[in-house]
């Protein structure tokens, strides 16, 4: 499955400093939704080169980082259980770099 | 199928409800504050009109004021720049605004992040005046981390920073000093204040307005803002901020009383406001003895000493003691000021450091 994923406020420095990755994700098993809980475990194995902390605590985000799914806030979708969909886009913002 | 021809954002009924403002558009966000779902115009509507209404209710400005805007270049100052710019001419504020930035000398750091702010004063067409430790104090903070190393540089990021600030502000003979000081920053430092023992500090840091008896009095319209929604606006708005970590900076305490705020406000968002409103109840009791204000027989500048902070900490960089002024042993003011009673207004020094509180 096509998605675009965007990294921002800081984040980006955790993938090599690249904002916009343009990625190919497959669901956890064939016939299953992908979802963003799988989606975030995929990201920090296969995008996340330093400081995972920074982006993830548990199975979720680090508090203060803003999840958006088609520019729409993830807590409206609901959160680790939103279900993407083909060239669906994916941002991720840090709040917590400078002021 | 039908759902090619429409574009992806508009096909992709998320939640599928509507906006509890407008109950016309899809839902954007939610508030932290309110928990309500609302769409990205009435997020702008209500983001600008409850900082409209804190100005307004707080008396923040007169008419014919010159205000200066602590401009980091980080998304809190230039939220507050385009914020502040925009209501000033949608409600005849008759401000005449600037951006004020300071370059410590960090290279690949303030370079890159002076750059967002000269971008910014040509986007908002506001003029930019920019002071530097090296003009003002003879020293960079590169240069100064060569000497000290790693351990101290907050300590002079922090008092250098604050009086640079002051100063830029005399230069621009401006009224007052607006910083994006956030409602989690302000709860973030209510807690640290309370965690200290620091009840000088924790009665002042909930204040919207500070130093009204200093040289410029400095106001914070984001003190109810949430930082989600600073940074919401910015990303819908396309604005354009730089944020990467001062290279000099991390502070682990703070970063736990951060990653504290932030863990609360996922259980219960309203934590953020509820903690400003616990500072702002705190009482000074009769017994903690507030510092007495006079200025630095120096440099002029404020201070309850002998010397400002800043001249203690540039005595001992220029001596070759850098040192002197680190933490609770004062040094020259020890000496000459024997009498003078520690109070707990003098204490913060140390702790007093860079990242955004100061900006
Ligand atoms: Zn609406
Ligand atoms: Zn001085
Ligand atoms: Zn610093």
């Amino acid at each position: 499955m096509q998605l675009t994923l965007e990294f921002g406020g800081g984040l980006e420095l955790l993938c090599d400093s690249v904002k916009i990755h343009n990625v190919n994700v497959e669901p956890q098993a064939e016939g299953k939704k992908l979802t963003m809980k799988h989606l975030l475990s995929w990201v920090r194995t296969n995008l996340i080169k330093e400081r995972p902390e920074m982006f993830m605590k548990g199975d979720t985000v680090r508090p203060g980082v803003l999840v958006l799914v088609n520019d729409c806030d993830w807590e409206l979708s609901g959160q680790l259980e939103t279900v993407l969909e083909e060239k669906d886009a994916v941002v991720f913002i840090s709040t917590l770099h400078g002021g | 199928m039908a759902s090619e021809v429409v574009d992806a954002t508009a096909a992709k009924p998320r939640g599928g409800r509507f906006c509890t403002v407008c109950n016309d558009r899809r839902p954007a966000l939610k508030r932290p504050k309110t928990l309500e779902q609302i769409c990205k115009e009435c997020f702008y509507a209500v983001f600008e009109d409850e900082i409209h209404r804190v100005i307004v209710d707080n008396h923040l400005f007169k008419p014919g004021e010159r205000i200066a805007i602590g401009a980091s270049g980080g998304k809190d100052s230039t939220v507050l720049a385009y914020v502040l710019s925009e209501l000033n001419i949608r409600h005849g504020y008759g401000l005449d605004l600037f951006l004020l930035s300071i370059d410590e000398g960090i290279t690949g750091y303030r370079d890159d992040s002076l750059e967002t702010v000269k971008r910014n004063e040509i986007q908002y067409g506001l003029p930019l005046k920019v002071v530097s430790y090296k003009e003002l104090y003879g020293w960079t903070m590169d240069e100064i981390v060569k000497l000290i190393g790693l351990k101290n540089n907050c300590t002079f990021c922090g008092v250098f920073r604050r009086q640079a600030l002051d100063r830029g502000a005399a230069l621009l003979k401006v009224d007052k000093l607006v910083t994006g000081h956030n409602a989690d920053d302000i709860a973030e430092t209510v807690l640290l204040n309370i965690l200290r023992g620091d009840i000088a500090r924790l009665s002042r840091c909930t204040s919207i307005t500070t130093g009204e008896d200093g040289p410029i009095p400095r106001c914070k319209p984001f003190k109810y803002t949430y930082e989600k929604e600073i940074v919401m606006y910015a990303y819908f708005k396309r604005l354009d901020y730089f944020s990467t970590e001062c290279i000099y900076s991390p502070n682990a305490y703070r970063g736990f009383a951060r990653e504290f705020i932030k863990d609360l406000e996922r259980i219960r968002p309203r934590a953020i406001l509820d903690i400003i409103k616990s500072g702002e109840d705190f009482r000074i009791s009769t017994s903690t003895k507030m510092p007495e204000q006079g200025n630095c027989e120096r440099c002029g500048y404020i201070s309850s000493q002998k010397w400002c902070k800043a001249c203690v900490l540039l005595e001992g960089l220029n001596r070759g003691l850098p040192k002197l002024g680190i933490g609770r042993t004062r040094g020259l003011n020890n000496e000459s000021n024997k009498d003078m009673k520690e109070t707990n207004g003098t204490k913060g020094l140390q702790s007093k450091q860079c990242g955004t509180l100061d900006f």
